[in-house]
């Protein structure tokens, strides 16, 4: 593969490509490794039908910076896969929730680990596996389980995405990636599962061979695309969290 | 809106981390338990892990020293202890799936005589809240649950039966309640401390179950 082709100089070029009907999954765990200059792009770029998968769909948390949900809000989407469709605060509420209640937007929730071993699995070429997580729970019912051992276990399908939208601190132009403390969470496993996985690079992007081997987090063969960020107001970074009054 | 009888949050947290033994891998849940971590004097020897793959993280970050990249399950800025690592979040939920992580904390609407918990959904919500909570509670070492005794309205919330969707059965162990210190006994609940200012009596009519009292009944240790 060209290497230099996986270097993209605007978001707008990035996400161009992107069919109606597309899955997508979005990096990120609160704010670290969002890829908020790819969700403004998609939003531009209008595809419609989208599912999308990710950790949640956003909007509990001020200020609010580009997530899932607005891409709902913004009437692109048919179904998100995610571990919360309302807030961990019961006295939250999300944006999403309207847009679920309503039935205008489909919604699959997943326990948060068998969602990034979905994930895991579609990128390692396993079909599916058996999983403790959730057996006993309104989520396993009428579904396939099995004792292994003396204990049930849930049957579990692979997920595979089409993108993965992911944020890294530094990548080569071979695509090799390096993520900063929290910003990895679900971006590596993400990146094994997508058919393109394209990325958003808080820093300037290196030559090939300026990371070394032994550091590399995720190596560019999981990689297809890379931005790299621009400074602000043109860029969009991690703001700090507003503190919340209890 | 807290419940002001008996101990207060940060004191149901503190009995819960007086539990804690050196070596063990922690995970805390949003809301009161993770102040378990707010009274650590660094004299103990635990390693915090975070659902979001972050292992050995220490207390809320300070101006100073504020990575808006590092956070909790919370989504609080942290800071790292010596010999923390990060892992993404395969390995994180291995980590849990694997059996790995020696207790885990968490808040809950219900907790049930024979150790069901209800923690992601309301009455009557289409969908809800699970993050991470069905993988801990169906793969850690022990499951701990903090809540408050009674709801808004006076109910009990240590029920005979969870009516909400549970999140997992049968997995806790021990419950710290503003009222006191709690086991599930698979036919009502075990006492075992009571909170200062309440009675027995009282906690029976506000407990699901058969209420059993610990031999020489003692008030909540707070302190080591």
């Amino acid at each position: 593969m060209g290497q230099k082709s996986k270097q993209f100089d605007s978001f707008r070029e990035a996400v161009a490509d992107v069919k109606d009907g597309s899955t997508i999954g979005f990096g990120g765990f609160a704010m670290p490794g969002v890829p908020f200059n790819l969700i403004k792009a998609l939003m531009e770029q209008g595809a419609k039908r989208l599912t999308l998968v990710g950790n949640t769909t956003g909007g509990a948390q001020q200020p609010r910076m580009p997530d899932m949900g607005m891409l709902v809000e913004n009437g692109q989407v048919a179904k998100v896969i995610c571990a919360f469709t309302a807030a961990t605060r019961p006295t939250d509420v999300l944006p999403f929730t309207k847009y679920y209640e309503s039935g205008e937007v489909d919604a699959e929730l997943v326990p948060q680990g068998t969602l990034a071993e979905r994930m895991r699995s579609a990128g390692a070429g396993i079909p599916a596996f058996y999983t403790p997580t959730a057996v006993g729970t309104e989520l396993a019912e009428g579904r396939e389980t099995r004792v292994i051992n003396g204990r049930e276990y849930l049957l579990e399908y692979a997920l595979k995405l089409d993108y993965a939208f992911i944020r890294a601190r530094k990548a080569d132009t071979f695509g090799n990636l390096r993520f900063h403390r929290a910003q990895r969470n679900f971006c590596p496993v993400m990146a094994t599962a997508a058919t393109c996985t394209i990325v958003e690079v808080d820093e300037p992007i290196l030559p090939a061979g300026a990371i070394d081997p032994d550091d590399v987090h995720t190596p560019g063969i999981f990689v297809h695309r890379l931005v790299q960020v621009p400074p602000e107001p043109e860029g969009l970074w991690p703001a700090k969290r507003q503190e919340r009054r209890r | 809106m807290s419940e002001t009888k008996g101990l207060t949050r940060q004191q149901m947290a503190d009995r819960m981390a007086l539990e804690f033994q050196d070596g063990w891998i922690v995970n805390l849940g949003v809301g009161i338990p993770t102040m378990c971590s707010n009274t650590d004097t660094g004299d103990r020897d635990f390693t915090y892990h975070s659902e979001n793959g972050v292992i050995g993280y220490g207390g809320v970050a300070s101006p100073q020293e504020e990575d808006l990249l590092l956070v909790n399950a919370g989504g609080q800025n942290v800071t790292l202890k010596p010999g923390a690592s990060v892992v993404h979040h395969a390995d994180s939920f291995a980590i849990i799936r694997g059996g790995h992580i020696d207790v885990t904390v968490m808040g809950a609407y219900q907790v049930s005589m024979t150790g069901d918990f209800a923690n992601w959904k309301l009455k009557g919500q289409k969908g809800g809240g699970i993050g991470g909570a069905m993988d801990l509670a169906a793969c850690a070492k022990r499951v701990f649950i903090i809540l408050e005794h009674v709801t808004r309205a006076g109910g009990p919330r240590l029920v005979t039966a969870c009516d909400l969707p549970v999140t997992a059965r049968g997995v806790v162990k021990l419950i710290s309640t503003n009222y006191g210190l709690f086991e599930p006994t698979g036919d009502g609940f075990l006492l075992r401390e009571i909170a200062p200012g309440l009675t027995v009596d009282e906690i029976r009519a506000t407990t699901g179950g058969k209420l059993t009292v610990a031999d020489g009944l003692k008030p909540v240790q707070l302190s080591r």
